[in-house]
């Protein structure tokens, strides 16, 4: 885990472009409170491609539009979640625009310190609220980010852009900051979503306006955020369709979805996300609705933009094939929570958590025998504070604590950041140990997690 | 010694078949669509001349990509489509000739599970009712028998008897599954079509439901039909394998032969297609370009020529490189799509009046295709005299010119099946015959 240190404006280049942080989003019905997103933390970095794997009702989906700031109510994002995008660019352009809700946080430093703020809004704040191992790592940029400069008066409801670092005082003199998703409202949010964060959806039909032809759609997009028009608007659609390989565009340009045939509409789709240029691209089960030949075409077309256009692609899907087809890094998700992430390879060769593995085995063709290993039971409805294992009920390794305990992640190869969340871990330990170890970790108290704060 | 094993394994089945009956004889079985009526114009070719068997107590596994007509073939052998020509022979008799009663009384033994078990079940009926319709249809025994008889099947498939009483929204996919399976099962049927039953499934409730229909073929000695996309399980499911495009069945023969040593073309590339759950797989995969063409409009020829990575080539163009073959078969799509596609009112006056319609960008279309390439002179000369028939929205003569200059026997004649290996498997390509090369030769070449 990165520690902010002082020599935080060297290392702005290290940032990921996205990195999120305990991020919870909870849907308040009258019956329950459903914690579709439960505190997951993942970063990409730029022409990294990162994967989200899990069942349907994993959260999977719900992480994606939590960024791309679509979750609608009952659905709310919770105090002391974070998701900060560093590309330098945009924030830079965000502070010249935006200046009225810019906080300087390396001028704040001098003003405050951490860990008085932290006792005046909590005694039992967790680190684990800010995604820090300790107490003593919590940064400032970390509470303001997570939402509680609000209450303490240091910044404002609608302040979201945050410069850590900056050797004068314009605008592109910043060397290092960044932008709060979460906190987007109005038009920051529109001119992020859409223009530097674009997600391509499972059904290219549902995303494409039946009464407009294709090129309309993607001028649209033009129009809106690079502000091209008439020929010009016509040209560049017709340019973005032949980059996402469809033949004869200068027709196509002028069809209805309804004339294309899957996987051009997927395509097609495709160039409408790339119209602004995007640094991130969020893909929710594209390929899910289309055939093997044409899934083997527009996972093909995906790498040789990233290759292009140096894009983070955040990929999600519930087929473990695709996963470790197109991801460098995979996240595995189970009911709200990231159980385990590990880069690709680790990931399959040696799988950790036993809901992974028994994912893995689970996928017909693998292995011999004859009969299909399964997990009992089904994915439960996260609608209460995760204090114990949610995966312990239909686990087949659960022993007593696994009710009792919530996991932490914790590092289980000596390969770089393979985590899981899981008591049997960290496996040099004994298994009272390990357990004792999760239980010290989750100490102090959860926090937030247990209240259910809305933001 | 695995190895050993399998092969022992492949053996027996394939002995044991042998000796096993035909459940179900399929000759030239053909479903049309929308050809009927004075305004039919051209049909739909959903299934287009199949032949085949099905043996009793195997599972024969259906692929194919969507559109290629495999729930129509299902859904014709249970006569809930009706054929177009050819027959069905069950048991020795030819279902599609039957009706009215006789209709009735056969379709006892044949059933279906559909794929998504949302849509498949009446949210208004209990479980017990949904179970048991088809006996009160059958009028099978007294009330108190068939209550006996619907908890007995609950138990079957894994779920409980107080479901009875329960409603379809209070279970999840998996077990709606099960209840779908149920009904089917209430009738003792012999056969039955298995269309997509996992696809809606997750992983792991996949391989429960996978489990289940493997556990209840040996119980009760069926025999399915089994309709997939998923081609991972029907590799773990299915004895025989039959490979579906276009409404032609490309290949057909058992399962382990078939996915280990493809023979056909098409087979090839659908197998390389999958994406495998191993991030050091290095597989050399073989994309198809393009969608398959339009069932209404099929190709000449082979159905599958228009996608081909092991297209026979005219010996003539035979050097011409990998990348101008895509251009030409690229080219050639899209003359087919412009043939086709209807020209408004409005497109028809510009066009008239010589103004830019979406239809006069060829030249554009060609540079795209071919602009960064070095074309032989013989070949650049006849793309040049092809553009400019399309310059002019002459499809159908620009078309006739690059089926004559680039075409070859895959354009031309339509393939016969051959027999590739001992077992009998069969293969729907020109390739087969002695004058080429194997398609899988001509394979690892190209790619």
């Amino acid at each position: 885990m990165s520690i902010e240190t002082t020599t935080q404006d060297q290392r702005s280049n290290e940032k990921p472009l996205i990195d999120v942080r305990n991020l919870q989003t909870a849907f308040f019905t009258d019956k329950e409170t459903i914690r579709a997103v439960d505190g997951i933390s993942v970063n990409i970095d730029a022409g990294e491609t990162v994967g989200i794997v899990g069942e349907s009702g994993s959260g999977k989906s719900v992480t994606a539009r939590s960024i791309m700031g679509l979750v609608e109510k009952p659905g709310q994002i919770l105090k002391g979640s974070s998701a900060r995008f560093h590309q330098l660019e945009t924030v830079k352009a965000y502070a010249s625009e935006f200046s009225d809700h810019t906080v300087e946080v390396s001028q704040l430093r001098d003003q405050h310190n951490p860990q008085d703020l932290l006792d005046r809004i909590q005694s039992d704040i967790s680190p684990e609220t800010f995604d820090r191992d300790n107490r003593s790592d919590i940064t400032l940029t970390d509470i303001l980010a997570a939402g509680y400069g609000d209450k303490l008066g240091i910044t404002s409801e609608r302040d979201c852009v945050f410069i850590t670092g900056r050797s004068g005082n314009r605008p592109e003199n910043i060397t290092s900051g960044f932008i709060e998703l979460t906190r987007l409202e109005g038009e920051m949010q529109r001119k992020m979503r859409g223009g530097r964060i674009t997600m391509v959806f499972q059904d290219p039909l549902t995303s494409l306006n039946p009464v407009f032809t294709v090129g309309n759609q993607i001028k649209e997009a033009l129009d809106l955020h690079r502000g091209l028009t008439g020929e010009e608007a016509t040209r560049e659609a017709v340019e973005l369709l032949e980059a996402v390989g469809i033949p004869d565009a200068g027709r196509r340009v002028d069809e209805y979805p309804h004339q294309f045939s899957g996987g051009m509409r997927q395509r097609a789709v495709i160039a409408m996300a790339l119209a602004c240029e995007p640094e991130l691209l969020i893909c929710d089960e594209p390929t899910t609705a289309l055939d093997v030949t044409i899934q083997a075409q527009i996972l093909e077309l995906l790498e040789e933009i990233q290759e292009e256009r140096d894009i983070g692609i955040m990929f999600i899907t519930h087929d473990m094939g695709v996963i470790a087809e197109v991801s460098d890094r995979v996240n595995v998700m189970y009911a709200g929570e990231v159980i385990e992430k590990a880069d690709v390879i680790s990931l399959f060769e040696n799988p950790k958590h036993p809901y992974t593995r028994g994912l893995l085995q689970s996928i017909p063709g693998g292995q011999g025998g004859d009969r299909l290993q399964t997990i009992e039971g089904n994915v439960p409805t996260p609608n209460e504070p995760a204090d114990y294992c949610r995966f312990a009920q239909r686990c087949p390794k659960a022993f007593d604590a696994c009710d009792v305990v919530h996991p932490k992640h914790v590092e289980v190869s000596e390969q770089n950041d393979h985590t899981a969340a899981c008591l049997l871990y960290p496996e040099e330990k004994s298994q009272a140990g390990a357990v004792s170890l999760h239980r010290e970790k989750g100490k102090a108290g959860d926090g937030d997690r247990m209240r259910g704060e809305k933001q | 010694m695995s190895q050993n094993l399998v092969e022992s394994g492949a053996e027996v089945s394939s002995d044991r078949r042998r000796e096993r009956e035909k459940l179900v004889e399929i000759r030239n079985l053909k479903t049309y669509y929308g050809e009927s009526g004075l305004f039919g114009g051209r049909p739909v070719k959903a299934v287009d001349g199949v032949s085949f068997d099905i043996f009793n107590g195997e599972t024969l596994g259906l692929v194919g990509e969507s559109g290629c007509g495999k729930t129509t073939l299902g859904r014709t052998l249970l006569q809930l489509e009706d054929a177009t020509g050819g027959e069905v022979r069950y048991d020795g008799t030819d279902i599609t000739e039957l009706s009215g009663d006789e209709l009735y009384q056969w379709r006892r033994n044949a059933q279906m599970v559909f794929q998504d078990p949302d849509s498949s079940l009446n949210d208004r009926m209990t479980v017990g009712e949904i179970v048991r319709e088809p006996l009160d249809v059958y009028e099978w025994g007294t009330p108190q028998e068939c209550r006996e008889h619907v908890k007995e099947l609950l138990d079957i498939v894994g779920l409980r008897p107080e479901h009875y009483y329960r409603y379809p929204h209070q279970f999840s996919g998996g077990q709606r599954q099960r209840i779908g399976i149920a009904r089917t099962l209430a009738l003792e049927p012999d056969f039955m079509v298995l269309d997509e039953p996992v696809s809606a499934l997750d992983v792991s409730v996949q391989a429960e439901i996978i489990n289940l229909l493997e556990d209840l073929q040996e119980e009760f000695g069926l025999t399915y039909l089994f309709i997939a996309h998923d081609l991972s399980v029907v590799q773990h499911i299915c004895d025989r394998v039959a490979v579906m495009y276009l409404g032609n069945i490309m290949e057909i023969g058992p399962t382990d032969e078939l996915f280990n040593n493809p023979a056909n073309p098409y087979t090839h590339s659908l197998l390389s297609a999958i994406p495998k759950p191993d991030p050091t797989a290095t597989a050399d995969r073989i994309t198809l370009h393009g969608t398959p063409p339009n069932p209404r409009y099929p190709p000449n020829g082979c159905p599958f020529n228009t996608r081909c990575p092991a297209r026979i080539r005219p010996p003539e163009y035979e050097q011409l490189d990998d990348e101008i073959w895509m251009g030409i078969n690229t080219l050639r799509d899209v003359l087919l799509e412009r043939q086709r596609a209807d020209r408004s009112l409005r497109e028809r006056i510009r066009e008239r009046l010589g103004r830019q319609t979406r239809f006069a960008s060829v030249d554009e279309t060609y540079d795209d295709l071919f602009g960064h390439l070095n074309i032989p002179q013989d070949a650049a000369s006849v793309l040049d005299e092809i553009v400019d028939y399309a310059a002019d929205n002459d499809e159908d003569q620009a078309l006739a010119v690059l089926t004559e200059e680039f075409g070859s026997v895959c354009e031309k004649e339509s393939p016969e099946y051959s027999t590739v290996s001992e077992t009998g498997r069969q293969s729907f390509c020109h390739r087969h015959s002695e004058e080429h090369a194997r398609p899988s030769e001509v394979l690892d070449e190209r790619y």
